[in-house]
C-alpha cells in the first residue's frame, strides 16, 4: 500500500470526515489517495482559512479538525492558524506538505522548514520520514492534541514518503509516548482542602475559562456552583460554560468585562478558577488581581498554576473530573447573602441599551442580534471591537456556541471559523460577526461558502475604520493615524459578485429582521450593517487593577 | 532571588529535541547558561543537563514547561549538596620560560589537572572536576596568559542510590 493511502485510512480511523485545505504540487500522491475515499475535502480560497475552518470545526464540536496546506509557502500561511489554535488550546492536526526526504536541506523549490517553524507555536509537531512512520504519527498526533491540555498537532509529510509502497502487514505501532501522560483526577487532599477554604469563605467566586469549555464540564460546574451557591463568572474564553441569563451568571471579566463582575473580584475572599489561564487580558494588573481571595485553581495544565498569578490551591487535572469529585466530597453550603447582593446589583447596572440613532450604535445591533438568535446558534467573531462588543453584551446560552480567538487575537478568524462551525453543524445556525477590517483579511472565503452552499450569515459591523486601534490610539496618544479604511468596497456588491445574497442594514429594528429571514432561508448572507464611530466601553485600562474600570473616555 | 540551578532532563533521543528545548528556553525568556547532551545507558534516551540562573518563580517554571515537552520524559532539579557536577576545559597558556612551564604544571598537578600539549611557547592544560575547581584553576593560571580556552556544559548525576 502506498503511504498516502494508508495516510487516508489512518485519518478515518481517527475519525476524520472533513479536511479542509488547499493542494500544491508535493501534495499529488495526497490527493490521488484522497479522491477514492469519502473524507469530504474542502477547497479553501486560502491556507489561513483552512486552519481557522479546522479551528472552528473543532471549536463547535468537540472533536479533532483537520486541515492541510501544501509545502512552502502553504504552510507558512497556515502558520498564523496553528498558533491561533495553540493560543486557545483547540485540538487541530495540521498536515502540511514537505520536500522529498532526500531533498531537505537543499533549498529545494517549496522548501521551508516547517518544523522548525511550528515547534513554538504548536503543542507538537511529527515529521514522518518514511512511510512505517505515518500510522504511528498520525496515532500520536490525534492522540496528543485531543488529550490533556489541547492544542494543534503539526504533521510535516515528504512527498516521497506519500508515495512509497509498504507492507502495511508487517507494520507495528506502537502509540506510547513515555513522556505524555496527562493528570486527569485532582489530586484528593487538594481538593479536600479547598472545600474547606470554600466553606469559610463568605465571597466565593467561581471564573471559569476556555478550559472548562474545552473539558465539557457545563453541567458539573453549574452543580457544583448550586450546592455552594457561588456566581460564575468567566473569561472570554468561557463563555457559555453557563447561560448568561442564569441567575448565577456574573458575565465576563476583565479589560471589556461587567463592571459589577470585575469589582467583585477585587472583593471577593475565595476565587475558584476553573480552566482558565489568568491572562493579562482578563486579570490586568496580575498583583492587584483578587488581592483578598484565597485562589483555588483547577487546570489539567501544571505550567498554568502559578505562571501569572500566586495560586494557594493548585489542583491538576480534568475539571469535569475534578468538578465531579468536589460535588461528591462537598455538603451544601450557603453564601446567599454575597450571592444575591452580587447578581442583584450586577442586574441594577446592567446597560440599558436602547438607541434609535442613525447611524446604529454598536449596542443596539448586539442586541438585535439577541433577539435574532436561539440558544444554539453558533456565534463567531473576529478581533477588534466587534469582538468586545459581543463579548460585553451578547449573551451566550450554551457551550461551544461562542468561538472567538481570544489568545492570539487574529483578525480574520471570524468568517473562516464560521465556516468550520457550519461543517460541524450543518444544521445549527452560524453567525459570524465582523468588522470590516477583519472581514476583508478573508472575503475570499466567500466563494468557499458559495462553492459549498453553507448557510452562513456573516453580519459586519461597519465602522469604516479599525476601530479597535483607533480608539487605542485616541485614548492613549491623541491621535488617530493608519486607521480609516477610505477604500473599503460596497459589501453587498462584494457579496453579490461571489452569487451571495447581501443586504445593507442602516435602521433600529432591520438587523433583528435580517438574522432572522437569513436564517430562516438557509442560504448563505452578508449583511453590511453601517454603525456608528463608537468608543468601546467600558475598559480597564492597561496596567490597572480591574475596579479601576472607565466608565467614559473623559472622566478623569 | 536569582540563583544558580542545575536541571537533569530526560529526552527521547529523537531528532529536533534539542532545538525543542533550546527554543523554549529562547521563547519563555529563560537563560541557559550552560549545556551538556549525551546518551544514557538507556537506548533511544538522552540526558540533558542545563545550568540556568533564576528565582525559584522561574526555576518552577521552566520545570514546568520543559515538562510539557512531549519527548521530555522526566525533569529534576539537582540539589547542589546532593550533586556530582562536572564539567572539562582544556586551556593554552602563555608559557614562554621554563620558569612559568614549571609553575604551571605544579598548579596542574595540585588541581590533578593533566598536561595536554607542550610547544616552546605554550601550555596546554586539561582538566576536569567540578565547575568551581575548574574555575579557581583558571584563576590562577590567568596571569601566564591564557591564549585559548574551551569548556564542556556541566553533567551531573546525583548522589547515592537515587537515579532520576
Ligand atoms: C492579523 C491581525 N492584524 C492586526 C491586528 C491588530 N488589530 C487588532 S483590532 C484591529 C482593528 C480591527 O478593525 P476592524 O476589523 O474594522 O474591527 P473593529 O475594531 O472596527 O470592530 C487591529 C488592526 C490583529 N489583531 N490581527
Amino acid at each position: 500500500m502506498k503511504g498516502s493511502k494508508l495516510l487516508i485510512d489512518k485519518l478515518k480511523e481517527n475519525g476524520v470526515d472533513t479536511i479542509f485545505g488547499y493542494p500544491g504540487g508535493v501534495l499529488l500522491p495526497f490527493y490521488d489517495a484522497l479522491c477514492e475515499s469519502d473524507i469530504n475535502h474542502i477547497l479553501v480560497r486560502h491556507e489561513q482559512a483552512a486552519a481557522h475552518a479546522a479551528d472552528g470545526y473543532a471549536r463547535a464540536s468537540g472533536r479533532v479538525g483537520v486541515c492541510l496546506a501544501t509545502s512552502g509557502p502553504g504552510a507558512t500561511n497556515v502558520t498564523t492558524g496553528v498558533a491561533t489554535a495553540n493560543m486557545d488550546s483547540s485540538p487541530v492536526v495540521v498536515l502540511t506538505g514537505q520536500v522529498p526526504t532526500a531533498a531537505i536541506g537543499t533549498d529545494m523549490f517549496q522548501e521551508v522548514d516547517t518544523i522548525g517553524i511550528t515547534m513554538p507555536i504548536s503543542k507538537h509537531n511529527f515529521q514522518p520520514r518514511s512511510p512505517k512512520r505515518i500510522a504511528e504519527d498520525i496515532d500520536k498526533a490525534f492522540y496528543i492534541a485531543s488529550t490533556g491540555r489541547p492544542g494543534p498537532v503539526v504533521i510535516d509529510l515528504p512527498r516521497n514518503v506519500l508515495e512509497e509502497e509498504i507492507d502495511i502487514s508487517s507494520l507495528t505501532i506502537n502509540t506510547d509516548i513515555p513522556g505524555y501522560k496527562p493528570t486527569k483526577k485532582g489530586n484528593l487532599k487538594q481538593i479536600k482542602k479547598a472545600i474547606n477554604v470554600i466553606n469559610q469563605s463568605k465571597k466565593p467566586i467561581i471564573v471559569a475559562g476556555g478550559g472548562a469549555i474545552l473539558s465539557d464540564c457545563g453541567k458539573q460546574l453549574y452543580e457544583f456552583a448550586k450546592l455552594a451557591n457561588i456566581p460564575i463568572a468567566t473569561t472570554l474564553m468561557g463563555k457559555g460554560i453557563i447561560s448568561e441569563y442564569d441567575e448565577l451568571s456574573l458575565g465576563m471579566i476583565g479589560m471589556h468585562g461587567i463592571q459589577t463582575t470585575n469589582r467583585a473580584l477585587t472583593e471577593c475572599d475565595c476565587l475558584i478558577a476553573v480552566g482558565c489561564r489568568f491572562s493579562d487580558r482578563s486579570v490586568s494588573n496580575a498583583t492587584k488581581f483578587a488581592p483578598n481571595a484565597t485562589i483555588i485553581q483547577i487546570d489539567v495544565d501544571p505550567a498554568e498554576i502559578g505562571k501569572t498569578i500566586h495560586v494557594d490551591i493548585p489542583i491538576v487535572g480534568d475539571a469535569k473530573i475534578t468538578l465531579e469529585e468536589f460535588i461528591n466530597q462537598m455538603d451544601k453550603t450557603d453564601n446567599a447573602n454575597w450571592t444575591k447582593e452580587l447578581i442583584a446589583k450586577k442586574r441594577d447596572n446592567e446597560e440599558n441599551i436602547s438607541y434609535t440613532q442613525i447611524p446604529l450604535k454598536p449596542q443596539e445591533c448586539i442586541k438585535e442580534i439577541m433577539e435574532a438568535v436561539t440558544a444554539d446558534t453558533i456565534v463567531t467573531t473576529d478581533v477588534g471591537q466587534n469582538q468586545m462588543w459581543m463579548a460585553h453584551y451578547y449573551k451566550t446560552r450554551n457551550p461551544r456556541t461562542f468561538i472567538s480567538s481570544g489568545g492570539l487575537g487574529t483578525m480574520g478568524f471570524g468568517l473562516p471559523a464560521a465556516m468550520g462551525a457550519q461543517f460541524a453543524k450543518p444544521d445549527a445556525n452560524v453567525l459570524a460577526i465582523c468588522g470590516d477590517g477583519g472581514f476583508a483579511m478573508v472575503s475570499q472565503e466567500l466563494a468557499t461558502i458559495k462553492e459549498n452552499d453553507l448557510p452562513v450569515v456573516v453580519c459586519i459591523l461597519n465602522n469604516r475604520y479599525l476601530g479597535m486601534v483607533a480608539q487605542l490610539q485616541k485614548l492613549f496618544n491623541d491621535h488617530v493615524y493608519a486607521t480609516k479604511l477610505t477604500a473599503t468596497p460596497d459589501f453587498v456588491k462584494l457579496a453579490d459578485a461571489y452569487g451571495i445574497e447581501g443586504q445593507r442594514v442602516e435602521k433600529v429594528g432591520q438587523l433583528r429582521e435580517s438574522i432572522e429571514n437569513a436564517f430562516k432561508s438557509r442560504e448563505a448572507t452578508l449583511i453590511d450593517v453601517a454603525i456608528d464611530r463608537e468608543e468601546l466601553l467600558p475598559i480597564v485600562p492597561p496596567g490597572q487593577s480591574l475596579d479601576k474600570m472607565k466608565m467614559t473616555f473623559d472622566e478623569e | 532571588m536569582t540563583n544558580k540551578h542545575t536541571i537533569s532532563i530526560l529526552v527521547e533521543n529523537k531528532t529536533g529535541v534539542l532545538q525543542r528545548i533550546a527554543g523554549l528556553f529562547t521563547r519563555r525568556d529563560f537563560n541557559i547558561d550552560n549545556i551538556s547532551v549525551g546518551k544514557t545507558s538507556v537506548e533511544n534516551m538522552s540526558r540533558i543537563t542545563i545550568t540556568t540562573y533564576g528565582d525559584d518563580k522561574t526555576l518552577e517554571q521552566i520545570i514546568k514547561q520543559l515538562n510539557k515537552l512531549i519527548e521530555v520524559i522526566k525533569v529534576r532539579e539537582m540539589k547542589p549538596d546532593q550533586t556530582i557536577r562536572r564539567q572539562l576545559a582544556l586551556v593554552k597558556i602563555h608559557a614562554p620560560t621554563e620558569e612559568d612551564k614549571s609553575e604551571i604544571i605544579q598548579y596542574t598537578n595540585i588541581f590533578r589537572g593533566k598536561i595536554a600539549d607542550v610547544t616552546p611557547k605554550t601550555i596546554t592544560v586539561e582538566i576536569t572536576g567540578n565547575p568551581d575547581k575548574i574555575n579557581a584553576l583558571i584563576d590562577l593560571l590567568r596571569p601566564y596568559g591564557i591564549k585559548e580556552m574551551t569548556k564542556t556544559g556541566t553533567t551531573a548525576i546525583t548522589r547515592g542510590q537515587k537515579t532520576l
